[in-house]
């Protein structure tokens, strides 16, 4: 047993840190709320970087890695809160690599940035492939695909939409029900940008109108389902780089900030309260080690181990952030300070790709359906 | 990042397992509390040391197998997979062995180890006291010397597991009381059959005593009682916590608070599987305890590449506690006054919760510990530090009359 980085993935990690560091990503993030245009484009450096391809096989040309490297270059996009379009196009090139599609090549490169139309796997209390609503708490059946090969229906909040080259969707056949994966150009679509309460956070409404598609070969309902997974973790893992920079910020004002003659960080309810933040931390941080290794070893596991992680982070985030606004004090809760920035990532990611809710209850479900 | 068995562990497994196999029919039974029990659980012992299956990481030299901690781990999950009992002095193999390993003269290493790895001898900890526990470095359990070199001990400690039918405890006293608290301790042996000791069991929430309080009225200890020096018992002592650390850490496994079995006890009642409500708060519990068995094989892992687990390691009971505790509540919730009946499986795991949330450190100081020690945090202001015991004595007395 070894879980500690390979010396690769420690310079995976590093180079991400520094590559992201070049960049004022934070500053970014506010400014973007009053005027979206400034926010960086960071495509380029995720092509040069090589993250395009993280997770398309050698052969592909792809760097062949797994779901786990993933994860640290997500917490790394995380921890200074860089809106990077990995997480439509991570899943997305896995799925094009299963199928051996023949714009893998472009899409391992980053030439064309692939966005996955997530839909969520069926479960014991909704039999159906489901998709974001525009609105609400009741979720829409996926897109159906028609025998001619036309792709209908309406997917909100996807992640990464805006400006991909191409999409890979999760749909189901309008003959049998059955899951497929589609292609959709992104001419043949029609892609409103949504509003974005995290200005770093790129998502779009998708509405597929009989749009001209190809079927993915050799992807069905289990390649489906692992990519969906495979997403959770992704958000999992770009909540625990937030996390640590909530921490690290925190603790450092605990300290410096004196009250009464003491530090803050000296008493008792700031120190829980940081403790607490860390110990979300670990749990998340073990359970994406979980996920990593279930994604490689034992696949039965993977939707338990990712559903725990994307319920953990996402918890995690939510605390980390309130805690850092109330360590703040009064000038937490202003634009003046970064934490504003880091509750908005909080609280638009735990409602997005089925939210935490449906996380947790899928952890509920996998081990009630084991039992 | 790899969580399999090596070969060499695949293969120790296997040993392992396959003597399990051939022995399992002369195992006892794991509960119960009457002599005959503990007799058995000590032949068991015997028997399980025997075959090199306890004192798995001590020293050859001392009776143990000189292995590391994945291969303690591999026999303890054999152990839960065949269904028997594991060694019945955890506290004294695990943790008072140890100590007197690290600290001990080889006179004390070759009188008391054999008999304790083979449970011919249980022992006992007996550190904490009424007005000692969060503040270990309080105790009052005193110990005078004599002109013979040897000492008498008098005072109270308490919370004592296994005090009823141990024969030694490890005692940590205090020989001055006119220096700081932390520097007038000393660590003792204590025969748990000397004349002046008396033992008491305390019933806890379950009914059951499984602790004791001990109580020594001028108890003649000899000169080589004595562990690790006169005056060094804080160090001494902190050796015994940070082996507790590790033996709760590495031992979670055998606690059985599993997301799985709690899982399996909503499962069979239709109407409840299929409840958001229920399904929420089995979510969210089971996340925690899933993520607790990840971090126990980060522990493992990193003992294996030879570091020593930080304060930490401590989150992982908080966690195990809180979500163990959600999951009693949960089923209770489920169930109905049934789950609270003697004969429930689930009776005693909610009455034994709330103690263990102080055992081994309160949450409450635990976090004070890793808030300083891990994220840096300035500690809270001490009324104690660089006085005197008997002067902040006199000072406490003094602010509550």
């Amino acid at each position: 047993m070894n879980l500690e980085l390979t010396d690769e993935q420690t310079f995976l990690r590093d180079a991400a840190r520094d590559a992201l560091s070049r960049v004022k990503t934070v500053p970014a993030a506010r400014d973007a709320l009053e005027d979206p245009s400034v926010l960086p484009d960071l495509w380029p450096t995720a092509r040069e970087a090589g993250w395009a391809g993280l997770l398309v096989s050698e052969d592909n040309g792809g760097a062949g890695l797994s779901a786990f490297e993933a994860m640290l270059v997500m917490a790394e996009a995380g921890r200074v809160l860089a809106g990077i379009e990995l997480l439509g196009h991570l899943p997305a090139s896995s799925l094009l690599d299963t199928a051996g599609d023949e714009r893998i090549g472009a899409v391992a490169e980053g030439e064309l940035r692939a966005c996955f139309v997530a839909a969520q796997p069926p479960g014991d209390l909704d039999a159906r492939w489901t998709v974001e609503p525009l609105s609400g708490s009741v979720r829409l059946s996926a897109p159906v695909l028609s025998e001619s090969g036309a792709l209908s229906g309406v997917v909100a909040w996807v992640p990464d939409a805006p400006g991909a080259d191409v999409y890979v969707v999760g749909a189901t056949r309008a003959s049998d029900g059955v899951a497929v994966a589609v292609v959709v150009n992104a001419a043949d679509v029609e892609v409103e940008e949504a509003t974005r309460y995290d200005a770093t956070r790129s998502l779009g409404h998708m509405r597929f109108d009989g749009a001209a598609s190809t079927v993915l070969d050799g992807v069905g309902a289990d390649e489906l389902e692992r990519a969906w997974y495979l997403a959770q973790t992704l958000l999992a893992a770009e909540s625990l780089g937030a996390v640590e920079t909530a921490l690290s910020v925190s603790v450092e004002y605990a300290k410096e900030r004196f009250t009464f003659g003491r530090a803050i960080g000296s008493y008792q309810a700031v120190k829980h309260s940081l403790v607490e933040v860390l110990r979300l931390r670990e749990n998340t941080y073990a359970l994406m080690l979980y996920a990593g290794w279930a994604y490689e070893d034992r696949p039965d596991e993977f939707a338990l181990a990712a559903s725990a992680a994307r319920a953990s982070g996402g918890h995690a985030l939510d605390y980390a952030s309130r805690a850092m606004i109330s360590v703040h004090g009064g000038i937490g809760a202003t634009w003046e300070h970064d934490a504003p920035l880091f509750f908005r990532r909080a609280q638009l990611s735990r409602r997005l790709l089925g939210g935490l809710g449906d996380a947790t209850d899928r952890v509920a479900a996998e081990l009630l359906s084991a039992a | 990042m790899d969580l399999n068995d090596t070969p060499e562990q695949v293969r120790y497994r296997a040993k392992v397992r396959a003597w399990l196999e051939d022995h399992q029919d002369e195992a006892p039974a794991e509960q119960g509390e009457d002599d005959a029990h503990i007799a058995a659980r000590r032949a068991w012992q015997s028997k399980l040391a025997a075959a090199g299956l306890a004192g798995v990481t001590w020293p050859v030299e001392l009776g143990g197998q000189g292995l590391g901690p994945i291969e303690h781990v591999i026999v303890g999950q054999e152990i839960i997979r065949a269904g028997v009992p594991n060694i019945l002095d955890v506290i004294g193999v695990g943790m008072l062995g140890p100590t007197i390993i690290a600290h001990g003269s080889d006179e004390q290493k070759v009188r008391y180890l054999g008999p304790m790895l083979h449970g011919d001898e249980v022992w006992c900890q007996l550190f904490s006291e009424p007005a000692a526990g969060s503040d270990l470095a309080a105790v009052q359990a005193r110990a005078v010397s004599r002109d013979d070199g040897g000492w008498r001990l008098s005072g109270q400690k308490v919370w004592t597991t296994n005090a009823h039918f141990a024969a030694h405890g490890l005692l940590l006293a205090r020989t001055d009381a006119d220096v700081p608290k932390h520097k007038g301790l000393t660590m003792f042996i204590v025969p748990m059959d000397a004349d002046g000791i008396t033992i008491r069991g305390l019933r806890q929430i379950s009914g059951e005593a499984e602790f004791n309080e001990v109580f020594f009225d001028d108890v003649a200890l000899d000169a080589d009682a004595v562990v690790g020096g006169v005056g060094n018992g804080w160090g001494t002592a902190l050796t015994t916590l940070m082996f507790e650390r590790l033996t709760i850490g590495l031992g979670s496994e055998s606690l059985g608070y599993k997301a799985e079995r709690y899982a399996a006890a909503i499962a069979t009642d239709e109407h409840a599987r299929l409840d958001p409500e229920v399904r929420r708060r089995l979510g969210e519990l089971s996340v925690e305890l899933l993520a607790v068995k990840f971090i126990g094989y980060r522990m493992l892992s990193a003992l294996a590449q030879g570091q020593i687990p930080g304060p930490e390691a401590g989150l992982a009971k908080v966690t195990t506690v809180r979500s163990a505790i959600e999951a009693g509540d949960l089923i209770a919730d489920v169930l109905g006054p049934d789950a609270l009946d003697a004969q429930s499986e689930w009776a005693y795991m909610i009455s034994f919760l709330p103690g263990l949330k102080s055992a081994g450190g309160t949450e409450e100081i635990l976090r004070n510990t890793i808030g300083e020690r891990v994220l840096g945090l300035p500690p809270e202001p001490r009324l104690d530090k660089g006085i005197p015991f008997s002067e902040l004595r006199a000072k406490e007395r003094a602010a509550t009359t």
